[in-house]
């Protein structure tokens, strides 16, 4: 008879070693799925993880790591402070797509002008929208009560068909040809997010990333707001009777993480992707649910897992193109990590017992 | 516009189908949700049944089957929340997630060779002269049997939760599941029961969307309607027949932003497109006041020994 034992305190040694063993789980049963599907599974892992740092092509690869990595890890920021809280943001998607939408189009109001604080308003901007995309739930939640969970998913949608109108409509470039999409940013000098050193992939998103890593590190270990959060969801009654704010905090990990999408998205559209475009998004708000999970809801794990879900994202496209592994491959690939890890985590908290059972 | 290019018949024959994957989604969820477990993974499991019925239907050429093999993929994609919450004890809420990422992913990679496919029609059930009485014939008479099936569901689920023993016993398992595990009653096994009911229903709504009311397969059809149906199960305060009207609402805004969009209203269609997510919402704020109709373990894990 197994059962399973709550441990006095959370084993701080599974809590590191659980993502380490969920990753492990996952490249062996990624493999079994990459060998339903034909190819040789240790080949497919390798293209996956080994290439891009390590590969003929790495020093094309490795900036992207960068490039990849810094939305992923600037939202998944913003996520943790809220899932810590028990305040669930699962509308990152749309954050992101309003922050990028603001910031594209103050860039393009000032269209042909060039001028340095262009940019410096983008970003403002792109902040500006997340922020406000994210109240909505915020608000509702605090006035209404109204689950932020729906409402925040229900906003992804909205977001969706909104950026379409855009990019079909107000923003649509005037010298396009009639095609969907703006003008690239990119050609824009004063709203081009480039590269800060050249071909390094290290842009204004990447230095965001870096700054909002060591900004929840400094709040969750030192500012009375962090412990609030943290007391509130561990002990959410307890929190109460410690003269927690539930509604200012609510509308804080909200905001911030809206605001970190936003500036996720302004600085992708600003970038690597250059314009607004119908399906300019490609479900980092979503992917960075995983990367707040596997990085423990914590800065330093989340910059990791960050890096790390950035480097399946580049190994599937190589995996793509070398081997057709299916794009949808990679998504599932971290789908499962993300089971592994939530199954995983039972090691944290509790312990196996064999044997019968001694008090009933 | 031209409204009048609106056929009221044709209209509300329309919203009675695209209400029926959120009539099997929603009240899955609802009995998962009476046994006090949140799974908001109905998006995952409602595309994977879109896949696995779609795929079934069009290898077997049976859409019955089709709708079978949905109801076991979804099933089946359940079972994995129902192993993390139930047995490794994992968040419901992160679980939930992790199940329509996962859902999303591996249905794309199951649905590669489908894209572009028209599926068979599973047949109207003839109802011989009932359906030629006029306007009630071609609304009631003119559909598909899992059409009917969903509201003898609900119909089911409503007399199974208020008038059975078996009913009684997920209510208690909801409202207290340290009482019911002291009565001797199994509560995982009993949640892990209704999570898979939840699951297969799921499944066969999204399989309701890809065979009947689209009849195709695109990657992420589902666009949504599990996340509308998590919202329905609140909407209707967790009972049976009031979840039938909401889905029957909900399944009015959609048809009805459609034929807007048909008739060539002057609102451009992308702001038609999100109108049911944003009456979601607003339904949502206004119904927000009473709570107290959610069973009261809803979402919290159970563990024997604590």
């Amino acid at each position: 008879m197994i059962r399973l034992e709550k441990r006095p305190q959370a084993s701080r040694a599974f809590s590191l070693a659980t993502p380490v063993l969920a990753v492990v789980a996952t490249m062996f049963f990624g493999g079994l799925l990459f060998m339903a599907l034909g190819k040789e599974p240790l080949l497919a892992i390798k293209t996956i993880f080994w290439e891009p740092l390590f590969g003929e092509f790495s020093f094309y690869y490795r900036p992207q790591l960068l490039i990849k990595g810094a939305p992923l890890v600037l939202i998944a920021i913003g996520l943790s402070l809220g899932f810590k809280a028990g305040i669930w943001n699962i509308g990152a998607e749309g954050q992101y797509i309003m922050g990028a939408l603001f910031g594209a189009g103050v860039g393009l109001a000032f269209y042909p002008v060039e001028g340095w604080y262009i940019f410096p308003l983008m970003v403002l901007a792109g902040a500006l929208g997340g922020w406000l995309w994210a109240m909505i739930p915020a608000i509702l939640k605090v006035r209404f009560g109204t689950n932020e969970i729906l409402v925040s998913l229900m906003l992804v949608y909205v977001a969706e068909q909104f950026l379409a109108s855009m990019s079909l409509g107000l923003l649509k470039n005037p010298e396009g040809f009639g095609f969907p999409g703006s003008r690239n940013l990119q050609q824009y000098e004063s709203a081009f997010n480039a590269d800060l050193i050249e071909g390094s992939g290290m842009h204004w998103g990447v230095v965001a990333a870096m700054i909002a890593v060591i900004f929840a590190y400094v709040l969750l270990t030192k500012h009375r707001l962090g412990f609030a959060i943290r007391v509130t969801g561990e002990a959410p009654r307890a929190a109460k009777f410690s003269g927690v704010n539930p509604t200012r905090l609510v509308l804080f990990c909200l905001g911030t993480s809206g605001l970190l999408a936003g500036l996720a998205g302004m600085f992708e559209v600003s970038g690597p992707a250059g314009q607004v475009t119908i399906d300019f998004n490609v479900g980092y708000g979503f992917t960075a649910i995983i990367v707040a999970f596997l990085g423990r809801l914590h800065p330093i794990g989340i910059l990791l897992a960050g890096l790390l879900m950035a480097l399946t994202y580049i190994g599937g496209d190589i995996a793509q193109s070398q081997l057709g592994l299916p794009a949808a491959a990679i998504q599932v690939f971290q789908g499962m990590l993300l089971f592994f890890l939530l199954a995983l985590d039972m090691f944290t908290n509790y312990r196996l017992r064999f044997g019968r059972t001694e008090v009933a | 516009m031209d409204l009048s290019a609106i056929n009221p018949l044709l209209f509300v024959a329309g919203f009675l189908v695209a209400a029926t994957p959120l009539i099997f989604a929603a009240i899955g969820e609802l009995v998962v949700e009476k046994s006090g477990t949140l799974n908001l993974g109905v998006e995952g499991m409602m595309i994977i049944g879109a896949i696995c019925g779609f795929a079934t239907a069009v290898e077997t050429g049976s859409p019955l089957l089709g709708f079978a093999a949905a109801a076991v993929g979804g099933a089946l994609l359940s079972l994995l929340f129902a192993f993390l919450t139930q047995i490794t004890l994992a968040n419901q809420v992160a679980s939930g997630l992790a199940l329509t990422l996962f859902g999303l992913g591996l249905s794309a990679l199951l649905g590669q060779s489908y894209v572009g496919i028209k599926p068979p029609r599973l047949n109207d059930i003839n109802f011989g002269p009932l359906a030629d009485i006029p306007v009630i014939g071609p609304i009631l008479f003119t559909h598909d049997i899992i059409l009917y099936l969903g509201i003898a569901l609900v119909a089911a689920t409503w007399a199974v939760l208020k008038y059975t023993r078996a009913g009684l016993i997920l209510r208690a398992v909801g409202e207290s599941h340290d009482a019911a595990h002291a009565l001797g009653y199994k509560v995982v096994r009993i949640r892990t029961l209704a999570i898979l009911f939840g699951g297969a229903c799921a499944g066969i709504g999204g399989a309701y969307i890809s065979l009947i009311r689209v009849p195709q397969w695109t990657e992420g059809m589902t666009a949504g309607v599990g996340w509308i149906a998590l919202a329905l199960v609140v909407f209707a305060s967790w009972k049976p027949w009031r979840l039938l009207l909401g889905a029957y609402l909900f399944g009015g805004i959609t048809q009805l932003q459609l034929n807007l969009q048909g008739a060539g209203v002057a609102i451009p269609v992308e702001y038609l497109a999100m109108s049911p997510y944003v009456i979601t919402i607003i339904v949502l704020v206004i119904l927000s006041r009473d709570k107290s109709a959610a069973p009261a373990c809803l979402g919290r894990t159970f563990h024997a020994s604590s």
